[in-house]
């Protein structure tokens, strides 16, 4: 039940806290979303950068990356997927509990970025695993990954906890398990997971 | 090499000379020079596979020279080559001449194809850490490149060639006779190709193009003809 935005500041002024389950469930989920501490190219190292004192994302709740996929929230695809890594990254993804979310940080990881001609480079791990937030950039800034971040904690702040759009590990029917690719003899095979990921029509 | 005075402790045999050396200690062996006609003139020794491990150790042990220290292994792909000549042939006509047939010899210009067979070939970089010279460039050429494909591997000479030489085996399918662990090192087990050779066709995944433009925008236009909802391409499927 939503409650009047400036009724609720009113009784706040009388020291009457009021609430929804939905908005105290979503705040405790977006103000502790701990990284896996995971970096594939150049972009980890503005993630790194991120997290220390100058740019510090534990002002956001973010403070700890885990080396742990079972202990994190969120994983940040920093940096170039190559197709010999791409099954590791959708394992590890698989391997996280949910609620999790993923930020595909830089060029390489949203599309192939300068590598996309490469024989050897997936175009955007979006192709196997759901993607929040995309940022580009080569690699983007700290302010980039601030900003996914916050984007990330709005989109989570937003989701209802019932009905349609909500979030996964709250529907039965929304899958748990993404399929690893295997590596075949040219290729990854499948190529794209069709469930995540279709071929947007390019308009001219 | 730096500059002229830096030069002074550098010197080295000629590619001549180090040949020369080379038929000295090991007789028959068949190096050849292969020249390089641009201005570093660094030439390079072509060594024949079947003695290409000996001249190796001589080189790494010879006194004088003591290339103890390889530093770069690479391959090259030389496709196979067609040639084109135009060959005089003189052919026996019957002709009409003043009216009475007759047997004339007639020279025609005819146009010749021939098809020199391709190889793989590894490039060898040498230098000499105690002697500070280098670098000697070694070649060694396959005899074509689909299954005659085995050279001898430096790795027992030179252990730095162990890595360096998987790579050349991954990405061009030069196999080293004589490596311990020739395994795939860049791509995977499972993959079958060689993606350095010319003739390697990469996997078709240009489905999604929206800022398109030369090379890219070339295989985006190829896909958008393709029904874009069926997801099938050449290589590999996308899911249903």
């Amino acid at each position: 039940m939503a409650v009047d935005e400036s009724l609720k500041i009113e009784l706040g002024k009388q020291g009457v806290f009021v609430t929804t389950i939905q908005e105290l469930y979503n705040w405790g989920r977006r103000s502790s979303v701990w990284p896996m501490q995971f970096g594939l190219a150049c972009c980890a190292i503005e993630m790194i950068a991120t997290t220390m004192a100058r740019y510090d994302l534990a002002r956001f709740g973010a403070e700890v990356f885990r080396p742990s996929p079972r202990q994190a929230d969120m994983m940040i695809i920093s940096g170039t997927v190559t197709k010999k890594m791409a099954p590791q990254v959708v394992r590890l993804y698989n391997q996280m509990a949910e609620p999790r979310y993923v930020i595909a940080m830089g060029a390489c990881a949203i599309s192939g970025g300068p590598f996309k001609q490469g024989y050897n480079v997936l175009k955007g791990i979006d192709r196997y695993i759901p993607v929040d937030v995309h940022i580009p950039g080569c690699p983007p800034r700290p302010e980039a990954l601030l900003q996914a971040f916050i984007t990330l904690q709005k989109k989570i702040d937003a989701q209802p906890l019932t009905g349609e759009g909500r979030p996964r590990h709250l529907d039965a029917d929304a899958p748990g398990e993404f399929p690893v690719p295997e590596q075949g003899a040219h290729d990854l095979e499948p190529a794209a997971n069709k469930n995540v990921w279709t071929v947007p029509v390019v308009i001219k | 090499m730096g500059n002229r005075e830096r030069r002074e402790g550098w010197e080295m045999k000629t590619i001549e000379e180090i040949k020369a050396a080379i038929e000295a200690a090991a007789p028959g062996a068949g190096v050849e020079i292969v020249l390089n006609p641009g201005p570093s003139t660094q030439h390079s020794l072509r060594l024949s596979p079947e003695s290409a491990v000996k001249v190796a150790t001589f080189l790494r042990d010879d006194a004088e020279l003591a290339l103890d220290f390889l530093s770069n292994v690479t391959g090259v792909d030389w496709l196979d080559k067609e040639i084109t000549e135009k060959i005089k042939v003189t052919h026996q006509v019957l002709k009409a001449v003043d009216g009475v047939e007759q047997t004339v010899e007639e020279t025609v210009e005819e146009t010749q194809k021939r098809v020199e067979p391709g190889y793989l070939e590894v490039v060898y970089h040498l230098f000499s850490v105690s002697k500070k010279h280098g670098p000697v460039v070694l070649r060694m050429r396959t005899e074509n490149r689909s299954d005659k494909v085995e050279l001898p591997s430096f790795t027992p000479v030179w252990r730095s060639a162990e890595f360096q030489e998987r790579e050349v085996f991954d990405l061009y399918g030069v196999v080293f006779k004589g490596h311990p662990d020739l395994r795939r090192i860049l791509m995977w087990d499972e993959f079958k190709d060689h993606p350095m050779r010319r003739d390697y066709v990469e996997p078709d995944d240009y489905e999604y193009e929206p800022t398109a433009h030369d090379a890219v925008l070339a295989k985006a236009e190829a896909h958008r003809d393709r029904d874009q909802g069926s997801g099938v391409r050449e290589q590999g499927t996308i899911v249903e």
